[in-house]
Parts: C-alpha cells; sequence; structure tokens
C-alpha cells in the first residue's frame, strides 16, 4: 500500500497567550510541534503498513524549520519525508496549499491513500484534506475512526454527531482521521538517531511543476483583512456559601429571580 | 499583495513586530523586515507611528466578472426528515446580508423526496429555491452533494454560499470551493457585508479560539463560508409565505459513488445531539473519576437534557468523542450550559460561550470559567451535583 500523510507544523496553541497590554498574540517560547492530528494520521498509515506492506512517505509545506516536523514523522516510523518549500508558497490560503500539495503527491507516483489529520489546530479550517482530494480527483472520507483494509476495499467507521457512519470505498481515496482512531506511539531511540540523519529532500514550486498563479498569495482567493482579540463575556456571579447545600439553594432562589426556572 | 515597509520613513520602533500575529517582521539593521510568514493580514499596518507599512496590490489575477454573480444561497442540510436546525439559523442571517446587498436569498435543496424542505425554507425567508430530486441523493453523500452544488453554482452564480459548519457541511463546503476555485472561509461566527465593496466579512476564531479575524474573498465568486451551529437564531417561521421553486434534473454519475455508506451506528445516550440541545449538562476532568459522570448523567436526564465533555475527558476515554464541546469538539448554544468540574480552557470556551445561560461548579475560585459564568457555585462537584439534581427535581414535581 502506497501512503502518503500530510502534516503541518503549528504553534502548540495550548500554551499561546494574549498579551493583555497590547492585545496580541504572545508566541515567544511557544513551542512547534506536528499538528497532533496529523501525528496520529502518520500513526494510522504506519499500522497499516505494518499489517498489509507498503510505505508510508510524509509531505509538508513550509520554511526549512518544518523539516523538525517531517523527522518528528521519521522517527516513529514513516519510510521518507518530503518538504516542499519555495518563497513562492509563502501567504498561501487553503486552496493555495491543496494545490501545492496535490502537486507534490502527483509528482510522487501512484498513491493508494492520502491521510490528514482531521483539521489543524492553529487554523482549525479543515479545507485543505479536502481540497488535495479534489485536485486529485479521488474521493474523500472525513472524521474516520477506524480504517480496515479488506481486498481492495477500505472499511472506514467515519464519525457523525449522534454516532458512525460505516462507509465503503475504492482507493485511491483521501482520508482525514480524528483522534479516537489511534494514540501516536513515542519514538525509538533507533528511530529517531535515523530520522536525524535523514536528508530529506526539498521540493520548489518549480519541482513539483506548480502554476505561479496557483500557488502563495496569488492563488489564494481569501484575505485576511483584521485580527482582533474576541471580546469577553460579562462576568456573572459567583456563590461561595459555608455548606454546599446552602450554595444550591442560593442558586435556586436566583434562578428562580431571574424566572429561568 | 505585500506588505511593503518604506525602509526611508522606518524609524525601528518595533510596533509591528508586536503587532504581527505571525512573527512575520524581523529588526535587521535597525529597520523592520518583513519574512516570508507575511499572510498580509494588514495588523501591522495601523500600528506604525510614522506610516511607513502598506500594502501593495499587483500581479493579483482577478478570476471571475463578480457583477454576474448575485443571490445569497444557503445550503439547506437534513436528516431524518427534518431539516438541521443550523440551516434555518442561516436562513435567518442570510435574509439580512441579502436585504442589505439587495440581493434575493435562494435556498438549495438535495435529496430523495424534498419538496416539503422548499416549503419550509420559504416560510424561513428563502426567495428562490433551486430543487434537486432522486434515489441517490437519500442520504449525504460527499460526492453526489458537491457535484450536484457544484453544477447549480456554476448555472446560476450566487455571490455567497452559505454551509453549516457542521460534520458534513465541513466535509461538503471545502469539496465545492475546490472545484470552483473560490475562497472558503471555515467556521465563522460573524458575518457582515462591507457597506464600501459589498464584500462578505465572514469572521472566525483561530488559534484555539485566542483571537478573531475577519476574512473576505475580494476577486473570486462565489465568496464560501462555513457558519457554526448556535451561533444565529433560527428565524420566526411565516406560515404561509412562498417563492418560486426552480426544478434542476440533475443526476449522479457512477465515478460519484466510489463511497458508499452502508450502515450507521447510533451511541449518543439517549440520541440527544448536544448541537441541537436546549439544555446541556458538561463534565471535566473535575469530576475525578468516570464513574462520576453517572451524576452528570442524572442531571442531565431530570432536565430533558444532553451530556457534554471537555477534551479532558474525552482524551482520557471518559466519554465517547461526539459529547465533546470546545474548539476540536462541537459548538454548542443551549439556553442553558452546566459545566461541571471544568476549568474553563479557552478552547473550551470557544466551543460553548454563546450559550444563553452558564452555570459553572468548580472547587478552584480562580478558575477561568467563572469568567464566563453567569452563575458560578464554588464548591465539590460531587457534593453539589446531587443536591441540584435534587432541587430541579422538586421544582418539576410542583409544575406538576
Amino acid at each position: 500500500m502506497e501512503i502518503v500523510v500530510c502534516v503541518k507544523q503549528v504553534p502548540d496553541t495550548t500554551e499561546v497567550r494574549i498579551d493583555p497590554v497590547k492585545n496580541t498574540l504572545i508566541r515567544e517560547g511557544v513551542p512547534s510541534i506536528v499538528n497532533p492530528f496529523d501525528k496520529i494520521a502518520v500513526e494510522v498509515a504506519i499500522q497499516l503498513k505494518e499489517k498489509h506492506g507498503g510505505r508510508v512517505r510524509v509531505v509538508t509545506m513550509g520554511p526549512d524549520m518544518a523539516k523538525d516536523a517531517l523527522k518528528e514523522c521519521l522517527a516513529i516510523g514513516a519510510d521518507e519525508a518530503v518538504l516542499i518549500s519555495d518563497r513562492a508558497f509563502a501567504g498561501a490560503d487553503t486552496l493555495a496549499t491543496s494545490y501545492a500539495l496535490a502537486a507534490a503527491i502527483g509528482k510522487m507516483g501512484p498513491v493508494d491513500l492520502i491521510l490528514c489529520g482531521k483539521q489543524a489546530i492553529d487554523g482549525d479550517t479543515a479545507q485543505v484534506g479536502p481540497g488535495i482530494a479534489v485536485r486529485l480527483g479521488i474521493p474523500q472520507i472525513t472524521y474516520a475512526a477506524k480504517i480496515e483494509l479488506n481486498g481492495k476495499m477500505l472499511k472506514v467507521d467515519r464519525e457523525s454527531e449522534t454516532g458512525f457512519e460505516i462507509h465503503e470505498t475504492s482507493m485511491p481515496v483521501m482520508i482525514t482521521v480524528g483522534k479516537s482512531i489511534a494514540q501516536p506511539r513515542y519514538p525509538t531511540i533507533k528511530g529517531t538517531m535515523k530520522a536525524n540523519r535523514a536528508q530529506i529532500p526539498v521540493w520548489t514550486a518549480a519541482d513539483i511543476g506548480a502554476d505561479a498563479r496557483k500557488i502563495g498569495l496569488n492563488g489564494s482567493p481569501t484575505q485576511v483583512r483584521r485580527i482582533f482579540v474576541p471580546q469577553a463575556r460579562a462576568k456573572g456571579r459567583i456563590i461561595r456559601s459555608e455548606t454546599a447545600a446552602e450554595s444550591v439553594a442560593r442558586l435556586m432562589q436566583k434562578l428562580s429571580e431571574a424566572k429561568i426556572v | 499583495m505585500a506588505v511593503i515597509v518604506n525602509r526611508e520613513t522606518c524609524i525601528g520602533c518595533q510596533a509591528c513586530v508586536s503587532a504581527c500575529p505571525f512573527q512575520a517582521i524581523e529588526m535587521r539593521d535597525g529597520k523592520a523586515v518583513i519574512t516570508d510568514k507575511c499572510t498580509v493580514c494588514g495588523a501591522c499596518i495601523p500600528v506604525c507611528p510614522v506610516e511607513a507599512m502598506y500594502r501593495e496590490a499587483a500581479g493579483r489575477s482577478s478570476v471571475s466578472d463578480s457583477n454576474a454573480f448575485r443571490g445569497v444561497w444557503i445550503f439547506i442540510e437534513h436528516e431524518e426528515n427534518r431539516i438541521k436546525n443550523v440551516s434555518l439559523e442561516l436562513l435567518g442571517e442570510g435574509r439580512k446580508l441579502a436585504d442589505t446587498l439587495g440581493e434575493p436569498l435562494e435556498a438549495v435543496v438535495i435529496g430523495r423526496q424534498a419538496e416539503w424542505m422548499a416549503k419550509e425554507a420559504f416560510e424561513s425567508g428563502a426567495d428562490k429555491v433551486y430543487l434537486i430530486e432522486g434515489l441517490e441523493f437519500e442520504n449525504y453523500n460527499t460526492d453526489c452533494y458537491a457535484n450536484a452544488f457544484v453544477g447549480l453554482s456554476r448555472a446560476y452564480k450566487p455571490s455567497a454560499v452559505l454551509i453549516g459548519a457542521t460534520g458534513n457541511g465541513r466535509d461538503l463546503a471545502p469539496r465545492i470551493a475546490a472545484q470552483l476555485e473560490t475562497g472558503l472561509c471555515a467556521d465563522c461566527t460573524g458575518l457582515d457585508i462591507d457597506p464600501e465593496t459589498r464584500l462578505v466579512i465572514w469572521t472566525r476564531p483561530a488559534f484555539g479560539g485566542n483571537i478573531m479575524a475577519d476574512i473576505i474573498c475580494p476577486d473570486h465568486r462565489p465568496q464560501m463560508g462555513t457558519v457554526r451551529p448556535n451561533v444565529f437564531k433560527a428565524p420566526v417561521r411565516n406560515t404561509g409565505r412562498t417563492g418560486e421553486i426552480v426544478r434542476v434534473a440533475y443526476r449522479a454519475k457512477p465515478e460519484d459513488m466510489r463511497v458508499k455508506l452502508v450502515d450507521t451506528i447510533r451511541i449518543c445516550a439517549g440520541g440527544v445531539n448536544i448541537e441541537e440541545a436546549d439544555i446541556i449538562v458538561s463534565g471535566g476532568r473535575g469530576m475525578g473519576k468516570p464513574e462520576n459522570f453517572r451524576a452528570i448523567r442524572e442531571l442531565a436526564d431530570v432536565l430533558g437534557g444532553a451530556v457534554g465533555a471537555s477534551r479532558a475527558v474525552v482524551d482520557a476515554g471518559w466519554e465517547p468523542v461526539m459529547h465533546q464541546v470546545g474548539q476540536t469538539g462541537k459548538t454548542v448554544g443551549p439556553k442553558i450550559y452546566f459545566a461541571c468540574g471544568i476549568s474553563g480552557a479557552i478552547q473550551h470556551l470557544a466551543g460553548m460561550s454563546s450559550s444563553d445561560l452558564i452555570i459553572a461548579v468548580n472547587k478552584d475560585p480562580d478558575a477561568p470559567i467563572f469568567q464566563v459564568a453567569d452563575y458560578g457555585i464554588v464548591g465539590d462537584v460531587m457534593e453539589i451535583l446531587p443536591l441540584l439534581t435534587e432541587a430541579f427535581r422538586t421544582v418539576k414535581a410542583a409544575r406538576k
């Protein structure tokens, strides 16, 4: 099975704080990590390979620093990694990003399965995976909770709002995964050493044969016009009584005064 | 398009460096330099005290003749013979956008037998409904629905398309946008029209809800966005209000059916979807152990509500993922939201702060959840929850 996993290097948004005076994001000291959902996708790919054979390749678009993210994936068992990097990719929105990643995957030769995390924790758009699938002309299943290979078909459990949907699909297909599907493994020492030694090829816009009008800012229909800090909800009343019973009684009284109950 | 620094006037004050949300400005030789992390968001432009930063428009081709595109479109999502609340909410909000633009509000209805949805769409504000019916549209299928929608959009050219940011909506919208090669703004919580340019301003949270961004799609049509459930109110039904139905005889192609739905499994307790619930009782790590969630379920049962959960307890395997509230879970907006033993990380707040009333119980008086709660009880959640359940049971009994 030829599997390609698309990953993104993101700031750990759980560590992002707002500067209360300047109203801006404090990103100093915020670590860069592999988007957690993407790392789960890498784990799923490795498990499928362990069971059915094949090859797992990871690809990311970003600056040279993004090689660290790829090395993290190599360390847990991905076979190969490719960085696509070019000044011309800068400022890409999800449409331009999916175009560039699809062009890179196209250069990799025939692929059976493309895996992505369900969304990135910095942008939370969940749009790049489906965008890649469209560019490659293949179907998609999003929010997968389980993937099984039966002969030439995949059986996929998809998270729905009230449970699961079971889908069957032929390959090639693009699948995005949620966190219930697997827990990423820790790297072994051997894996880490191998990853550190790995020479990661860097493909430019010209290498992937990208149309200059479809990448970076020029290929991005959306523009960020303004960024601001969300308005906080007004703070309410705190009830703190001697006993739990008194607290509950006071809450019920307040709810009744406010005609809520 | 790029942000340019005028090196002559830059005084090296670094105001732009700290204003940049993307760390895309560096100081070199005492002057600001824009690096390739720049997304041209423009956050640096107004903070520069000497007006040394400006946007340069160049090299960007306008892809479509925007004047040929008219009408605000709402995708009508349905499940089990019911229109989803979010689609009705979007009809209400879309009506306002359409009126501001002086354009019609139009709904896209795709289903097996779907004409009844057209009637409901008219009563909720639509002027026109594009109707596609067929056996293959009985259940949501990505390719069948996306390709049908793309066909409609190419033929009838809307200026804006709004789709609910549900699981299926977020599956469908990027598929359509990529085929139409237009911009899509995910998971919006605010919509407006810029009076000068008549562009839709899509407002959305980013960086885990830490910041908000206004996004525009100036040169491509349609402008597209997915919009979170429960941020807008559904309009009051205007019974008998009607409109024009445009039937489109579109049939799915065999290659649209490469993915087949073979079964559905319902596991949500009582079948209550938290996105549509009026009352939600949510528990977090402060519940102590998974068995203690029984107290959450009891209160939810008495109130006829749904059970929610924080990311921490879903990650720990105490509750299934479809109960998760927050930035990477679901966005909810019930009439009453109980947060029990939930500290209130910003990612959680991003998923529930549009609730009408928030009641929090937590033993830590400094927990951030108390910053958003209308009523907060400081105390042991396992002591308070049973008492609260009993109190509501008494209120309920008194009503009967």
